[in-house]
């Protein structure tokens, strides 16, 4: 078995998983247009942050409420998680055990539950220091944009969660694998928008 | 029993193939962290004038961005051309979007002599 062509964007399921790999091409194509989608919408409240990031209206800025450290160590468990959805994938792709599937895709919602903590907590950390959304423009844009992304990871840890359930349910049959390889897309996606995040709200605003 | 061989050989390409692949991952963790520390650790320890700081925490993002999409989405112009095309027109459209709404909004901020916008 040689390199085979891809037929669709991402890792490809070889064509040793037969009908799965043939019924994954149009879904995975279809993902693709909604994370595009997706990506602009990510954009347009983007410019909307960047617009009114000095719309402080006298209230706290960003070097008041930021704190480097929190967001360093989101940084890495978003990454972890990405690599070891990366994993997952391979188990999935090689057909390696279940549990050794499952196992990695118990890590990544690991990671990203403790992402999610951790940015409450900053969040939290916000609020007591008086930057709460209604505060100025500028906070206004930053829970908008911020959250949103928290939203879409919450979002993938709840799929990830039913997807686990469908893998001890129904094993790993034609949908499910399916279903691994969009939330992978989706995840990966994910911390890409992260590094965005962290590049243009976190460092920036430090600078 | 002629069949024997290539099972051997079929096996021994997909361990290559798990390799290389599993090289991808780790190659563009490696990446992305190095292009993650390197801008924090910058902007923590060393106080670099405000310019300098903000084009080398850009040039790390987009870097890092691009190393995710090869090596985590595994995008190359290896693939079909619409699924290229769906991916480049939508980063054209997000550019012509993000770009000219700063532009306007910064250009408009600028009129009003509103508080400066970039």
């Amino acid at each position: 078995m040689s390199r085979e062509a891809a037929k669709y964007p991402g890792l490809n399921l070889s064509s040793a998983h037969g009908k799965d790999h043939e019924a994954a091409e149009s879904l995975m194509f279809g993902f693709w247009v909604f994370l595009m989608s997706d990506a602009i919408l990510f954009g347009m409240v983007f410019a909307t942050y960047v617009t009114s990031v000095h719309a402080t209206a006298g209230g706290p800025g960003p070097s008041q409420l930021y704190d480097i450290k929190s967001i360093l160590a989101e940084t890495l468990m978003l990454l972890a998680s990405s690599f070891t959805f990366g994993m997952a994938s391979l188990t999935l792709k090689y057909k390696h055990s279940t549990p050794r599937l499952v196992g990695w895709l118990a890590v990544t919602l690991m990671l990203g539950v403790a992402f999610l903590c951790f940015e409450l907590h900053d969040f939290s950390a916000m609020f007591a220091k008086g930057g709460i959304p209604s505060r100025s423009g500028f906070l206004s844009a930053f829970f908008d944009l911020v959250p949103l992304h928290g939203l879409h990871v919450t979002g993938g840890c709840i799929w990830l969660v039913c997807l686990v359930c469908q893998i001890a349910r129904h094993g790993l049959d034609t949908k499910t694998k399916l279903g691994i390889m969009r939330l992978a897309l989706f995840w990966h996606f994910l911390d890409i928008v992260w590094v965005a995040i962290f590049s243009v709200v976190y460092l920036a605003g430090l600078t | 029993m002629s069949e024997q061989p290539n099972v051997a050989a079929d096996h021994a390409d997909l361990m290559r193939e798990e390799h290389r692949e599993l090289q991808s991952y780790v190659w563009g963790a490696g990446l992305a962290l190095l292009l993650t520390l390197v801008p924090f650790a910058l902007l923590h320890w060393f106080g670099l004038p405000r310019l300098p700081m903000l084009i080398i925490i850009g040039v790390s993002a987009l870097v890092q961005i691009l190393v995710h999409f090869r090596c985590f989405l595994h995008i190359s112009f290896a693939h079909k051309r619409e699924d290229l095309q769906l991916i480049l027109f939508s980063a054209l459209l997000l550019t012509i979007m993000v770009a000219g709404t700063i532009w306007i909004m910064a250009s408009l901020a600028l009129r009003m002599v509103m508080p400066t916008s970039l």
